[in-house]
């Protein structure tokens, strides 16, 4: 699987790029700065693209800008983006357009390698890696007033449902969660019933359904 | 007009006192009327202040008195090239007409503007027209010399005057024709400094005296005390922060390390248990720094601007807050940007803590060189600057900028703070 990856300090690429090769992955090209992610992105055709928000030159959103321009030209194309803080607003940017294949991650999340890796495969194959963090901000913003669909929901209805929004699978929340396939099955079913969303069985349209009902305006 | 220049400065010379002339002409026609208007406006309302109608007019009338004072001196700097500082205090935005009026007449600088006005309609006016006047009389001289002399004089057979020349027979024409083409001279020597002498007079009458600037001064000073003071406590909290917090967990972290050294072979499993609590410590060290960076600028603010960074921090609340913005044309600067928004974000914390409010709105907006920005929420009200509100403190901070901060709270709501700060695009 051949990644793009941009992030401009050297310490943090140098890590990444091991990482990614220590499993497997190969390194299609590790840029620095905005123009060089741009032309990668164009040139290089890779299968996902992992990528710093702040870039070089402007130091600003560079990064991000470039991704959703890429993903502009080419519908779907995996984007990983990483970041030292996550913001709502950027999350909203990155899954307007709705085809997946869209990961929005903080950097602290690169130490748990087993997990990243998992989430910039994720990405590739066209699902969707939301940092917790994100999920948690939706939430508290959704159960604000304690009367809520999401109010509702039971515990473990309301972990499953968080760990859905990350992007995970049936299976993996199950191992998480340390109950069968069908429990978490069971407690999807019965989060879409009370949040009053259509059940799919396409993971990642679940997924972008749960994300798109935390996001929605009061 | 060109009949009499050769040079090319002497050409342009000539097109600069008919534009003098043209202008001089403009102004003094446009000004004598609004000047007056102004000036019995600002006598009438002001003296109907006692009765109460003129508390509600006398704001409008001095905020006008004041725009066409700025463009004066627009024009005295665009045509006569003479700069006239202004120097008006902040005009409080506060509801009552009659501490707004108030306020306005304790403002030397309205005074000014009075004592302005009554000069601008009678020597004002004239040293306008002068201009005119120099460029155009002479034409008529030349026309008496043509030939008009035949017509102009009166029916008794009296002389018509020429300045001091009595006109009857064609002698006494080509006599005024002289006294025309002296004039001529005199006129494509000195109109642009007689013109010059009318914007001189404005900028004598409208720049502001000692006293008001030592004034300016002082609050400068004040504000440039209260931003010192403010960044100095500012850093100290993050120097703290960092020392109680990231710094701690780090040399916390470098022990764990070497304990997990010591323990790698002789007791693997603590070992492990000791690196997983060191990556912990590693994690919350980092969220920490996070929060800090937050505090200190915001990383939206610095990737995204005002307008994005106001965005976020409304979608991090968790009462359903609007935003509208309306900054175009580039970023603000740095500092500005920074204070409003830490502004923005104090009123925002005030409004979810204190007021109840189930809906809150932010509208931010750029225009003629001041930023404008508005929080507005559905509670109870009541909000005032002082008692511990966090308003007093916002208000300090702007005041760095020149900012002014009004509070309109009746109880029972809603709220609605108002802030404006000048300052440009860049």
């Amino acid at each position: 699987m051949r990644v793009v990856l941009a992030e401009d300090l050297f310490l943090l690429r140098d890590g990444l790029v091991r990482l990614l090769e220590a499993h497997d992955f190969e390194i299609a090209a590790a840029v620095e700065t905005g123009p060089e992610l741009e032309r990668a992105l164009a040139e290089l055709e890779p299968d996902v693209a992992v990528v710093d928000v702040r870039l070089p030159p402007t130091h600003t959103d560079e990064g991000l800008q470039c991704a959703l321009r890429a993903r502009r030209r080419r519908p779907g194309l995996p984007v990983l983006v990483l970041s030292q803080h996550v913001e709502q607003l950027y999350a909203r940017e990155l899954l307007a357009d709705g085809t997946g294949g869209i990961g929005y991650l903080l950097k602290d999340r690169v130490f748990d390698a087993e997990q990243f890796v998992d989430a910039v495969r994720r990405v590739a194959a066209g699902g969707t890696a939301m940092d917790p963090q994100v999920i948690q901000q939706l939430l508290a913003r959704r159960s604000g007033d304690g009367q809520g669909p999401v109010d509702r929901l039971t515990p473990r209805e309301r972990e499953v449902m968080e760990l859905m929004a990350q992007g995970r699978s049936n299976a993996a929340i199950a191992g998480k969660l340390v109950v069968t396939e069908r429990a978490v099955a069971k407690h999807t079913a019965n989060i879409f019933v009370k949040l009053g969303l259509e059940v799919s069985d396409d993971d990642n349209r679940r997924v972008l359904a749960v994300l798109a009902y935390l996001d929605r305006d009061r | 007009m060109n009949t009499n220049t050769k040079s090319g400065e002497g050409g342009s010379r000539a097109r600069g006192t008919v534009l003098a002339a043209g202008r001089g002409l403009a102004l003094a026609v446009g000004s004598l009327p609004l000047s007056i208007l102004g000036f019995c406006l600002s006598l009438v309302s002001m003296a109907l202040i006692p009765i109460g109608v003129g508390a509600l007019t006398t704001p409008w009338v001095v905020k006008g008195v004041r725009a066409y004072a700025e463009r004066r001196r627009a024009l005295a700097e665009r045509w006569g090239g003479v700069r006239v500082p202004s120097a008006y205090r902040p005009v409080p935005r506060t509801g009552d007409p009659f501490r707004l009026s108030l306020a306005l007449l304790r403002d030397p600088a309205t005074w000014r503007d009075l004592r302005w006005l009554l000069v601008d309609m009678t020597a004002g006016f004239v040293t306008a027209l002068l201009p005119a006047v120099l460029v155009l009389y002479p034409l008529e001289g030349f026309a008496l010399a043509a030939g008009l002399w035949r017509v102009v004089g009166d029916g008794d057979g009296g002389a018509y005057w020429y300045g001091f020349v009595p006109v009857d027979d064609q002698a006494s024409a080509f006599g005024a024709g002289a006294l025309a083409a002296a004039l001529l001279f005199v006129a494509h020597r000195h109109t642009l400094n007689v013109f010059r002498v009318h914007f001189l007079l404005t900028a004598a009458m409208l720049t502001p005296s000692q006293a008001e600037l030592a004034e300016r001064v002082r609050v400068l000073t004040e504000s440039r005390r209260d931003a010192v003071d403010t960044s100095a406590a500012e850093l100290r909290r993050i120097e703290r922060d960092l020392h109680d917090g990231a710094q701690a967990r780090l040399v916390a972290m470098g022990m764990d390390l070497g304990t997990v050294e010591m323990l790698v072979d002789k007791d693997p499993e603590k070992a492990k248990a000791l690196l997983a609590q060191t990556r912990r410590s590693s994690a919350e060290a980092l969220s920490e720094l996070r929060d800090l960076v937050r505090g200190i600028h915001p990383p939206v603010l610095a990737e995204r601007g005002l307008g994005d960074a106001v965005r976020a921090l409304a979608l991090r609340l968790p009462v359903a807050t609007e935003v509208s913005v309306e900054i175009e044309g580039g970023r603000l600067d740095a500092p500005v940007e920074s204070a409003a928004y830490f502004a923005v974000s104090e009123l925002l914390t005030n409004a979810v803590k204190h007021s109840g409010a189930d809906r809150i709105w932010v509208d931010l907006r750029h225009e003629s060189g001041r930023l404008r920005l508005s929080v507005t929420d559905d509670g109870t009200g009541g909000a005032a600057i002082g008692a511990g509100s966090g308003l007093a403190g916002v208000e300090r901070r702007l005041g760095t900028f020149d900012g002014v901060l009004a509070v309109s709270s009746p109880a029972g709501g809603p709220t609605m703070v108002t802030m404006e700060i000048p300052c440009v695009l860049s």
